[in-house]
């Protein structure tokens, strides 16, 4: 049995990986993936079971296909990971699943962006499809800041930035909830509490522990279920709460991060994680 | 503690033994990020800088 751990830069939560492996007697095989060239065709990495943890989500996604066209089981899954890499087939597969979501609309110039933000109402929050940790995420109050923003995007974003991604700003009570999920079971919760709308810890929010309620629960198993297709996998929900609603799913995420969440949780989330990835090694 | 030299300014910083390829240092001096390229011999390089693409 060989367990490969993906990455290229070795954060806090890599080094709790490697040492959850180490804790129970097992090496995992280091893999960076820098330093994959793969002869189409040929491409046999020595391990039975990959573990993604790239901080470069495109180069994790690209590995997560050279490693399955191998043969080889991951974790996550290509098909899970793209979905939760992009915003709008993460949005589209929670609402074929019916799990509540913040209103959504998605445009594919400026000007039909600027109509899906007045249909939605001021505030609204522009996101990047692909991004994370808060990066370039935007809450836009009136018109003169949707034009402005939609005009930058257009001029100076890339490519990636001409598809807009426009979402209701949900008055959430200076806190969101992170959620994580191992398999489809949901194993702990904390509450990322910041004077700023953007809670991410990345960010500066504060974690404290979040108790798991059977809603929370059942609502992160459908999510983690909606995104990986039914197979569930090593996810991390955030969730919003909204004062009418309830709880609505704002991403998930596939390579989570989780330095902040284990002390508040008390929950060995890197040994949970190195035991389902021990789960996963074919027979 | 092991020691190195930061490749940007040449202060002298301080490693821990149980430090790993691929971990990232800042220098307490100029604060350059530095990652850890190889463990034996330690050698320091210019981190890579944050892409549009990075995170969780």
């Amino acid at each position: 049995m060989r367990i490969g751990v993906l990455c290229s830069r070795v954060r806090v939560e890599e080094k709790l990986i490697f040492s959850a492996f180490e804790a129970l007697g097992i090496e995992p095989l280091r893999l960076d993936e820098r330093e994959i060239a793969a002869r189409v065709g040929q491409y046999k990495p020595d391990v039975d079971v990959l573990l993604e943890r790239s901080v470069g989500t495109v180069a994790g996604l690209v590995a997560l296909q050279l490693f399955e066209a191998a043969g080889i089981r991951t974790i996550n899954t290509y098909a899970t990971s793209s979905t939760c890499a992009d915003k709008i087939r993460t949005t589209l597969a929670l609402a074929r699943d019916g799990v509540p979501q913040p209103e959504t609309e998605i445009a594919l110039s400026g000007e039909a962006a600027l109509e899906a933000i007045e249909r939605l109402g001021y505030p609204v929050v522009l996101k990047p499809v692909m991004g994370s940790w808060g990066r370039l995420l935007a809450r836009v109050n009136d018109r003169d800041s949707a034009e402005a923003l939609i005009e930058h995007k257009e001029v100076l974003g890339g490519v990636n930035h001409q598809t807009f991604y426009v979402q209701e700003y949900i008055e959430k009570p200076s806190r969101d909830i992170r959620a994580f999920v191992i398999g489809d079971d949901t194993i702990c919760a904390i509450y990322r509490t910041s004077p700023h709308w953007i809670t991410n810890t990345a960010r500066g929010g504060q974690a404290s522990n979040c108790p798991v309620t059977p809603e929370i629960a059942d609502l992160c198993r459908r999510a983690a279920l909606a995104v990986s297709g039914g197979a569930g996998g090593v996810l991390a929900i955030d969730l919003l709460e909204d004062r009418t609603r309830g709880l609505l799913v704002c991403e998930v995420n596939h390579t989570m991060e989780f330095r902040n969440s284990i002390a508040p949780t008390g929950v060995d989330i890197p040994g949970r994680i190195v035991r389902y990835a021990l789960q996963e090694v074919p027979a | 503690m092991l020691q190195t030299e930061c490749v940007e300014c040449g202060a002298v910083i301080e490693v821990p033994e149980d430090v790993m390829q691929g971990e990232i240092l800042s220098c307490g001096d100029c604060g350059t990020e530095l990652e850890v390229v190889e463990v034996e011999p330690l050698t320091l390089d210019l981190a890579p800088v944050e892409m549009e693409d990075w995170g969780e």
